[in-house]
């Protein structure tokens, strides 16, 4: 980024729909698996596994159909940013939360 | 080199050779997309953190009330929601398609990609609808003569409820919080999906005219972030609004 | 010869100011109203933000006036409930946070990157036409009978207790967070896109990197409040039941949602501002700002780490006693940045040629009251000495250090810093000095008495307080009245200048950084040609050879 962006970094990467349609189908198998994985009793685990498959479909939508992967190092660290001020959030806030009355939680 | 003034050479600009939708503050066409695609991804952050408010609240009470929740996703259909998974999942699919076939100046296949898009996207608001409808039926809306016989007498004849628990009134009335959460998220999501919608009508009579095929895709690209991003909003409330404990 | 002044203006007998600018190019209401010129944007705001200002300024004198005695004899307690809370809403939204970013930032921002204007226009526009939106709601809000929750609009005393107009005021405010989401995110496209070659990162004047911060909070945080007023407005509204202990929800969730954003909101209210005074410090020792990349640094380092603080405005209110001591620690932590940087302006004032204008008497001011401000916020910072403290006059003394003594300070001294650059004309200097003397003396009257009462225990927003507090209280408002004259004087002389300034000519502080180097007031597209950086910030070096070469050159 030391460099002002006269030319621009505008990524010329065109991206093959057969990327696409793989992609699709690891999406739509997702839904079955997450949907699979609910009527299965995991305990606590099935919570962690539902968000588990969807960070990993959000990750896949993120990286392929918003061509994530192809674009510049800023537009990567742009995403980063978002996701670390959601997880500040969220993560911040439960401090509270989970050490208030032990037993409730 | 350090001593020469700070405004300095005039290359001939008087007739510099651009494309007609370049504006004039910015030095050439890629410098202009590609501030318009960090700006779009800025508004995204903004979209993130704004549904973030919302999936803070739903962590801590599901956590508070996991009974509750528990009784108020199953009220929700999963063959719906499932339903609208697939043709939000797909739409984001043809949407990326779209934008391909803008890159690669396919003027047809932009469009039936876009009119198809806007079809799935419909069917979502469609299916909705219809949930919403249900919803409105049991009294299962917040604030709108909400009831609790549902959660305090579940319905033996339905599959999904019939094993339940009855719940005591007081845990019962948090399945207000619950289905507050259901209404704040997927309302905020739907009238995201609409605006969408809205843009991707004008979007096909654009590319109808050959807007979008002669170089200049950045409206299309952009557009598509927004809906990727709408659709993967949906990827979470998924599981997290309707496969609370379904075993 | 010493000069006492480094004021450098064109032979005033032959001077004009340029015929063609972007003040001329066009003419008539819709060339302004529809304008993409970043620079008339900057202009529109500047007379919108002063419209509310004195609006706020009025609240705040009828405040003092109430507080001249113990009774609540001058108002009822419900009105005075509506009025500092506007005054607070006001001021907060309308004035602070958009003060510098959206008008000196806009104006200049985009000549010191060499570009031509900012990178979205249009959406600068929009985001004007958002605030006067949001402004016209509070004027609703206000006419229609106010709101009477505190700018905080704490729940559930927002949502289920009062009958006032909390819709209109969160929908003004919701309105208004766009409109500094959209300058935000506009500011820092532009910054990453749009610098003039060889205008790399850290060749940046220093008010850029402190814009850079800003927006970055104003991107992210504003859109938590954003969803915090939508939640107030359905459980208002509808009796969703997400803050309502009644139904299960909990109040405190919407303090952690409301200060996730209001605490960086207050970073993006000072930081601009802490962008001014390295300039103007610079200008006026005539030497480049110590540390230039710890102070770049430091404007980051406040962003991220104020994201990671707000709970220390809940300390009583029922959080938890382990996150108290966790927000704590990092509360400590954030005050680190900010001293850094009044550090390295000290360290650039030593051994520099140090001249007293009135941006920089501002200056000045801005460092000693924003110092004490902000060792207060320490204490404040502190959970056992904040139990005491908090709720009482000892916070709105602290915020008010701050705000106005260091941001509208800053505000001033950008102002003045700028307007020759604006308008073309000087504003007339003695009086300026004078104002802003009176200014400085009024505030300390005005909110130092208020740190004391506030140890000695007086509570803030109440009407009414014991008779042993009526002297400082007395002391405090007569300290406005001062203050309020020195706020005038510069509408006065501001508008004066206008048609009867001396004419500046393109760089009268003999200023380095490229919105010096071109016309006053600029060209629509700022400069000619695309200009090319090939000199570090602050280099006087650079500035003094230019300034030799055309002396050369004319003769």
């Amino acid at each position: 980024m030391s460099e002002p962006a006269q030319h621009g970094e505008h990524e010329h990467h065109i991206v093959s729909p057969i990327v696409y349609a793989v992609i699709l189908l690891a999406l739509l198998v997702g839904t079955a698996l997450t949907v699979w994985a609910s009527y299965i009793d995991l305990g606590i685990f099935n919570p962690i596994i539902a968000i588990a498959i969807a960070v990993t479909k959000a990750t896949l939508v993120v990286l392929f159909f918003m061509h994530v992967k192809y674009s510049s190092k800023l537009t990567k660290l742009t995403v980063g940013a978002g996701i670390f001020t959601f997880l500040t959030l969220i993560g911040m806030t439960l401090a509270d939360y989970i050490s208030r009355a032990w037993g409730r939680w | 080199m350090s001593d020469s003034p700070a405004i300095v050479h005039g290359a001939a600009e008087a007739h510099h050779e651009h494309p007609a939708w370049q504006r004039h503050h910015f030095e050439s066409v890629d410098q202009q997309a590609d501030a318009a695609g960090f700006a779009m991804w800025l508004f995204l952050l903004t979209e993130i953190m704004f549904f973030g408010g919302l999936f803070t609240a739903y962590l801590i009470y599901r956590n508070w009330y996991y009974p509750a929740f528990v009784a108020g996703s199953h009220q929700l259909s999963i063959p719906l929601g499932g339903a609208n998974t697939l043709l939000l999942i797909t739409s984001s699919f043809t949407m990326a398609m779209g934008v391909w076939c803008a890159e690669t100046r396919r003027k047809g296949g932009l469009v039936l990609c876009l009119v198809l898009t806007f079809i799935l996207g419909a069917g979502f608001l469609g299916i909705k609808t219809i949930e919403y409808g249900e919803k409105i039926e049991k009294h299962h809306v917040p604030g709108f003569h909400f009831s609790l016989d549902s959660f305090t007498h579940p319905d033996k004849t339905n599959p999904v409820t019939r094993n339940d628990q009855p719940l005591a009134v007081d845990m019962a009335r948090h399945t207000e919080v619950y289905f507050s959460l259901y209404f704040a998220m997927t309302g905020m999501h739907a009238l995201h999906m609409i605006i969408g919608i809205g843009i991707l009508a004008f979007m096909i009579f654009r590319a109808q005219a050959g807007a979008y095929t002669t170089g200049h895709v950045t409206f299309v690209e952009n557009f598509g972030l927004y809906w990727h991003f709408v659709d993967i909003v949906w990827i979470f409330l998924f599981p997290l609004l309707y496969l609370i404990s379904r075993h | 010869m010493s000069s006492s002044t480094i004021i450098s203006l064109p032979d005033q007998s032959t001077a004009r100011i340029p015929k063609v600018n972007f003040l001329t190019k066009e003419n008539g209401l819709l060339s302004w109203l529809l304008t993409g010129d970043h620079k008339r944007i900057a202009i529109l705001y500047l007379i919108s933000i002063t419209f509310f200002f004195f609006i706020g300024g009025a609240l705040a004198g009828l405040i003092r006036l109430e507080l001249l005695t113990p009774q609540a004899d001058l108002m009822a307690t419900d009105t005075y409930n509506k009025v500092f809370t506007m005054h607070g809403v006001v001021m907060i939204f309308l004035f602070l946070v958009p003060s510098v970013p959206a008008t000196i930032g806009n104006f200049v921002l985009p000549i010191m990157l060499g570009a031509k204007d900012l990178a979205l226009p249009k959406i600068n526009l929009l985001s004007w036409y958002l605030y006067v939106v949001g402004g016209i709601l509070v004027l609703y809000t206000m006419i229609s009978g106010g709101v009477d929750t505190g700018w905080t609009f704490t729940v559930p005393l927002s949502t289920h207790y009062l009958n006032t107009n909390v819709l209109s005021t969160g929908l003004a405010v919701f309105v208004a967070g766009f409109s500094s989401i959209f300058t935000g995110l506009n500011f820092i496209v532009t910054i990453h896109k749009m610098r003039a070659p060889g205008m790399t990162w850290f060749r940046m004047p220093l008010f850029i990197w402190s814009h850079y911060a800003a927006s970055i909070l104003m991107v992210l945080g504003t859109p938590v409040l954003a969803i915090a007023i939508v939640l107030v407005a359905l459980e208002r509204t509808i009796g969703i039941g997400v803050f309502d202990p009644a139904k299960g929800g909990d109040p405190l969730l919407f303090q952690h949602l409301f200060w996730f954003y209001s605490h960086p909101a207050v970073y993006i209210m000072i930081l601009p501002g802490m962008g001014v005074i390295s300039e103007v410090v610079s200008t006026f020792s005539r030497k480049r700002v110590f540390g230039y990349t710890a102070v770049a640094f430091s404007s980051v380092a406040i962003a991220v780490f104020g994201f990671f603080v707000w709970e220390h405005h809940m300390f009583i209110m029922g959080v938890s006693n382990y996150s108290t001591l966790v927000f704590s620690l990092l509360t400590m932590l954030v005050a680190v940045p900010s001293a850094i940087k009044i550090f390295n302006w000290t360290f650039t004032l030593y051994k520099g040629s140090i001249t007293f204008e009135t941006p920089m008497l501002y200056a000045f001011g801005f460092m000693g009251l924003f110092t004490i401000g902000g060792l207060t916020g320490v204490f404040l910072g502190t959970t056992g000495t904040d139990i005491h403290l908090t709720e009482t006059y000892f916070i709105v003394a602290h915020f008010h250090f701050v705000m106005v003594g260091g941001m509208l300070m800053a505000f001033l001294a950008g102002i003045h810093f700028w307007w020759p650059k604006i308008t073309g004309r000087m504003y007339p200097e003695k009086i300026s000095q004078l104002a802003a003397v009176v200014t400085f003396i009024g505030f300390n009257f005005t909110f130092f008495p208020q740190f004391i009462l506030g140890t000695l225990g007086m509570p803030r927003r109440y009407a009414a307080y014991p008779p042993e507090f009526q002297i400082l209280n007395v002391f405090s408002t007569a300290g406005a009245s001062i203050l309020g004259v020195g706020y005038l004087l510069p509408i006065l002389y501001l508008t004066w200048s206008l048609k009867y300034g001396e004419i500046a000519g393109n760089n009268p502080w003999q200023a380095t950084g490229l919105e010096w180097q071109i016309q006053s007031p600029p060209l629509t597209e700022n400069f000619p040609v695309t200009p090319i950086m090939d000199h570090e910030a602050y280099d006087y070096e650079w500035l003094e050879r230019q300034q030799q070469k055309e002396v050369a050159s004319v003769g």
